[in-house]
């Protein structure tokens, strides 16, 4: 009933072309964004900014760019881990090696680092395809974790390996706060969600679209595939590569390489799939399901057990956790394997027929 | 040149070990396609119910012997992988016929979430045994033609010959018996297979069964070892370089890829290792098996790619 | 639909959840976060700590708790992983009226904390671990690291070794190496090692070894070829009995190899049995200690009762008396804080930091508490964060622990010049002006 878009011509090509098409849905946007920035800092407490709220921008915007190369341009990669790892570390070196370097010149440098590096190891791809790849992209994990341990330029010569940053200032901004933190994070995640959305609606997208879809048929209508594959490792590893940089420098503070192993790789992929691949909505819904269960689960099933008298120790807590998070993504893929953004549009159809569907 | 050796020998045997593991996953992609990294758990998961009914049953029935205890220990593992495989196949595959690879793929580390999650709860997390009396102690040879000998690790050599003989078994069992042909003809083509009359899903419950055996004695092998932990699920990953090296859809290819990998990474971490720091092996198993990749993009025994418009 | 119907129950469940966590808030209890990991790799290592810690708890609320304050305490399983840490550390500071001292038994972790225990003004104990430099006080104001650092445990293997060598001069050429586990945690002796191989003369050989620390057959390979005189043990759960199993299998003598306090507990040589016997590792001031009083008193005020944490075997194993231990310093910081801010009353995180800086466990203190023979006397000071340098070896003879050595003092001399200069570069990087003495007192 609400939900309608009855009346709402397009009458120029600029207005059909909207990244939000639809009235409601823009203003629906429009208000989610304000909500996230005016009424989330004053509604929610501490815990949940430094625990939840901020992993959740970062890891969204690591998702996001995971999304880019894996869903939209169906290169499915294993090494993303070591790209936020590359992304953290090229940003530490840019900001303590440089005097008076801003940053979020850091940031982003370390996200042009991680890029290059992408391209790098984006060449296997105009070999190598599917799980093949995946597999090869774990080589990109295990050296950049070897790496950052044992080569120690790259830590400024640490003793413990171990890096750390502080005093965070953007523009005179000082990131002190948790909730200066998180403002800072989700302007920026708002920032690159929105050139990922127009990337993709853009020619370039399109081109990873038909690379992902087949790829030789691709490459016999004219597109190339190096092009399109490289650019596809560049930009996702970019974006990768800021969101290494925010883990590092915002949330952690002190980090080192295995705050960035094989299993935040594993982490992000999940987050790709269950959220929907090709889908920069999806991004979200993953990153906020995948982190927002364990931790869920975690407080929720002594509290159960609470109810029922029982009090479980927090080993078995968090064994069961282990077996209802594996459990759910076995079900979530069953029940939709195209993840939860497709639960969205799903919904979103039902809603415009609502309450009279035919 | 004695030490040359060694090495060389030491990286043979790994390797064994590792073609084990990946036998497992190759024999479950090549009947389903499935690209099972639930592997490792499911290697974790039997050596776990391993250890602890070796441990349980002589309270529960009174048999000191401990060879009596491992048999029936083993007999039980056994039977838990094949519900096990039964389960994963009726719960899970059944309903995700046809998806992506990716898809499958996430399903399966699903599969292992669930496995490490119940195998804890039930088993425990502690550090358990499994002495199945292998011997610990080296042994020397040749000590007449080189200085200092050869030394080879009996354990090792053992755990390589039970790989071997179990990789010779697989083998002839799908060779030659009538299920194994049946196997062989679901890998080549399921529409084929199925159109002859062969059942898919029965099939895939055999198969399954396989591979948890195949994690069964892995899980022994290793669990010997190293004790019965939780780490012992990260084998699987000192696996996959095989996988791709030999081809994920070739047996021979896991043994040969096998031999290659774990004699590369023990020669570099060894010799290359220390001019750059050390701990190396890992990646350069990786690397390596990326370097075949670029020239052989289906790995060594690997079907060849067509690509069709 | 039925997805819709989930989604619902879970987020009703989850409204429910935070009000009945904020429901049950006590005044009057000093509340202990209890940071743990009993599942994982290194599980088998962690959950005998963590019932230590938590029985040391449970057992001052039998005595009667700190001057009639009673403990309360809450755990929260974080796997050894970093983030989870971290997590567990936001969500745990602020609850039952603050979080008196972390204890994370992590080297990663207390990295991650060192900042956040500073802005949140809550002590971080890092007994027998963490970073060496966070003994000078005046740079780090929140650590804790009582007992001793790693620097401390390196330097007395090395002269331990020195003395089974016959002196200093007899290291001259000899080859050592260091097994390690490659994290922050392996790497922190580095750097006291290779001081040590310059005035000494002896050769240092890094092996790392990568995490969890199952696959060392190409680490044991190097040792036999480069065949070192002793091998120094830095690993922590699997990865020490791993070691151990190489080691019988390469042929090396275990009792040319020496581990730190981490890696010489029950849970490492246990599965390698005989097959560990004669290996030694330095002892964090106490081993397995199963005839102390406060062993007895746990067992029967607690395990007597039924309420005990663990299995009543572990009851003085090497890491359950680290938990102990670890649960007495913090419990003595708190007693000592209110001898100033007031006795029975409950301590803020920063008046239990004036407590832990200002702690003074003589003999007599600790044979009233019942470490009597398991520790010596600890005082700390505001220069001084660690109270004690003092360690000595113990060996497995095939089925338990025993000392084998005297007592050992890090020297002073090595130690100090380096705590100093690495706190004065972290003082640098992070913009802290170092406390003066004046400052100290307050």
């Amino acid at each position: 009933m609400i939900y309608r878009e009855n009346g709402q011509f397009k009458t120029t090509y600029k207005t059909d072309q909207q990244i939000f098409p639809i009235l409601q849905d823009r203003w629906a946007v429009l208000v989610l964004i304000a909500f996230a920035f005016v009424g989330i800092p004053l509604l929610v407490d501490e815990y949940m900014f430094r625990a939840i709220l901020i992993p959740f921008l970062i890891l969204s915007l690591a998702a996001l760019g995971v999304n880019l190369l894996v869903g939209y341009c169906g290169q499915i990669t294993l090494g993303a881990g070591a790209f936020m790892a590359i992304g953290a570390y090229a940003a530490y070196n840019f900001a303590i090696r440089i005097d008076g370097m801003p940053l979020l010149g850091a940031l982003l440098l370390g996200g042009f680092t991680s890029a290059l590096v992408g391209i790098i190891f984006g060449v296997p791809s105009l070999r190598v395809r599917g799980l093949y790849l995946a597999i090869a992209t774990l080589a990109a994990q295990f050296f950049w974790d070897w790496a950052f341990l044992r080569i120690k330029w790259f830590t400024n010569y640490s003793t413990s390996g171990s890096v750390s940053v502080s005093n965070l200032e953007v523009f005179g901004w000082s990131l002190d706060g948790a909730v200066d933190k998180y403002l800072f994070c989700l302007i920026l995640l708002v920032v690159f969600a929105l050139l990922a959305k127009n990337m993709v609606r853009g020619a370039i997208g399109r081109q990873w679209m038909a690379i992902r879809d087949m790829d030789v048929a691709a490459e016999v209508i004219g597109i190339r595939p190096m092009y399109a594959k490289l650019s596809a490792f560049a930009v996702s590893s970019f974006i990768v590569g800021v969101a290494g940089a925010l883990w590092g420098f915002v949330h952690l503070g002190s980090w080192e390489p295995a705050a960035f192993s094989i299993d935040r790789s594993f982490q992000l992929l999940f987050m790709v799939i269950i959220g929907g691949l090709g889908s920069i909505m999806g991004s979200f819904f993953g990153a906020a399901f995948i982190i927002v269960l364990p931790i869920f689960l975690n407080q929720f099933l002594p509290w159960l057990g609470g109810l029922a008298g029982l009090s479980i120790s927090v080993a078995t807590v968090s064994h069961i956790e282990f077996m209802i998070f594996g459990a759910l993504i076995v079900f979530f893929l069953i029940v939709e394997p195209h993840g939860l953004a497709r639960l969205w549009s799903t919904g979103k159809e039902k809603l415009r027929l609502w309450p009279f569907p035919h | 040149m004695a030490f040359f050796l060694e090495t060389l020998i030491g990286g043979l045997m790994a390797g064994m070990l590792y073609s084990l593991v990946a036998l497992g996953f190759v024999l479950i992609f090549k009947a389903s396609g499935v690209f099972n990294f639930a592997q490792g758990a499911m290697v974790l998961f039997a050596a776990l119910a391993m250890a602890r009914f070796s441990e349980w049953i002589p309270g529960w029935l009174g048999v000191a012997n401990p060879i009596i205890a491992n048999i029936l220990a083993f007999i039980i593992a056994a039977l838990i992988m094949f519900v096990v495989a039964w389960l994963i196949e009726r719960l899970v595959l059944r309903h995700l016929v046809n998806q992506e690879g990716a898809t499958l793929l996430m399903a399966t580390l699903g599969i292992a979430y669930f496995l490490e999650g119940v195998g804890q709860t039930i088993f425990g997390s502690d550090i358990y045994k499994i002495d199945v009396g292998m011997p610990k102690d080296p042994v020397l040879m040749l000590e007449s033609v080189f200085e200092g000998g050869i030394l080879i690790n009996k354990e090792d050599f053992y755990a390589a010959l039970i790989a071997a003989a179990l990789v010779a078994a697989l083998a002839l069992f799908f060779q030659k018996t009538g299920t194994g042909r049946a196997l062989r003809a679901v890998a080549d083509d399921h529409q084929a297979a199925q159109s002859i009359g062969i059942p898919l899903n029965r099939i895939w419950v055999i198969v399954w069964c396989v591979a948890g055996i195949v994690a069964l004695v892995a899980g022994i092998i290793w669990g010997s070892k190293l004790g019965v932990q939780f780490s012992l699920a990260t084998v699987a990953l000192r696996a996959l370089p095989v996988v791709i090296l030999g081809g994920l859809t070739s047996v021979p290819g896991a043994i040969v890829g096998g031999l290659i990998i774990g004699v590369g990474e023990k020669l570099s971490e060894v010799y290359l290792g220390p001019l750059v720091g050390g701990g190396i092996e890992i990646w350069f198993a990786y690397m390596l098996a990326l370097v075949f990749l670029l020239f052989r993009p289906q790995g060594l025994f690997g079907e060849k790619i067509i690509d069709r418009v | 639909m039925k997805l819709r119907k989930l989604a619902l129950t879970a987020s009703l469940a989850a409204i429910g959840l935070s009000s009945a966590l904020t429901a049950y808030a006590q005044a009057k209890e000093q509340f202990f976060p209890v940071l743990v990991y009993r599942t994982g790799a290194y599980g088998p290592n962690g959950t005998p700590w963590a019932n230590g810690y938590v029985d040391y708890l449970k057992l001052v609320n039998a005595r009667g708790g700190i001057n009639g304050v009673k403990l309360s305490f809450e755990e929260c399983e974080f796997g050894y992983a970093t983030d989870r840490g971290v997590e567990c550390y936001e969500r745990l500071k602020g609850k039952h009226g603050g979080g008196t001292v972390f204890q994370p038994l992590s080297t990663g972790v207390t990295f991650a904390l060192t900042e956040k225990a500073a802005v949140d003004k809550i002590p971080l104990i890092t007994a027998g671990y963490g970073r060496s430099e966070s003994q000078n006080g005046a740079v780090f104001t929140w650590n804790f690291p009582l007992l001793g650092t790693y620097w401390v445990g390196a330097d007395v293997l090395i002269q331990h070794i020195a003395k089974k060598e016959g002196g200093y001069d007899k290291l001259k050429g000899k080859k050592i190496a260091l097994v390690y586990h490659d994290s922050p945690y392996g790497k922190e002796p580095i750097a006291l090692l290779e001081e040590r191989a310059r005035m000494h003369g002896f050769n240092l050989q890094l092996l790392p070894v990568a995490h969890p620390g199952v696959e060392q057959k190409a680490t044991w390979l190097q040792i036999r070829q480069n065949r070192p005189d002793f091998v120094l043990l830095w690993g922590w759960g699997v990865m020490n009995s791993t070691s151990l199993k190489e080691a019988q299998a390469t042929g090396f003598p275990r009792d040319k190899m020496y581990g730190i306090w981490w890696a010489g507990a029950e849970p490492d040589v246990k599965d390698v049995g005989d097959g560990a016997k004669g290996y030694n590792a330095v002892a964090l001031q106490h081993g397995a200690e199963p005839n102390s009083a406060v062993v007895k008193e746990v067992l029967e005020k607690l395990h007597g009762k039924g309420q005990g944490t663990g299995p009543k075997e572990e009851v003085g194993s090497v890491l359950y008396m680290r938990g102990m231990i670890s649960a007495m310093l913090g419990v003595e910081g708190v007693a000592q804080a209110q001898t100033r801010y007031g006795k029975g009353k409950v301590m803020t995180g920063e008046q239990v930091r004036w407590g832990l800086e200002n702690l003074n466990l003589d003999q007599k203190k600790l044979d009233a508490i019942g470490f009597a023979g398991v520790m010596r006397p600890v005082q700390t000071s505001c220069l001084d964060h660690m109270g004690s340098s003092w360690a000595r070896i113990h060996t497995w003879n095939g089925s338990k622990w025993e000392f084998s050595s005297d007592w050992y003092q890090a020297d002073e001399k090595v130690i100090r010049p380096m705590v100093m200069l690495t706190s004065a570069k972290y003082a640098e990087e992070k913009k802290i002006t170092p406390r003066t003495p004046e400052q100290c007192k307050q």
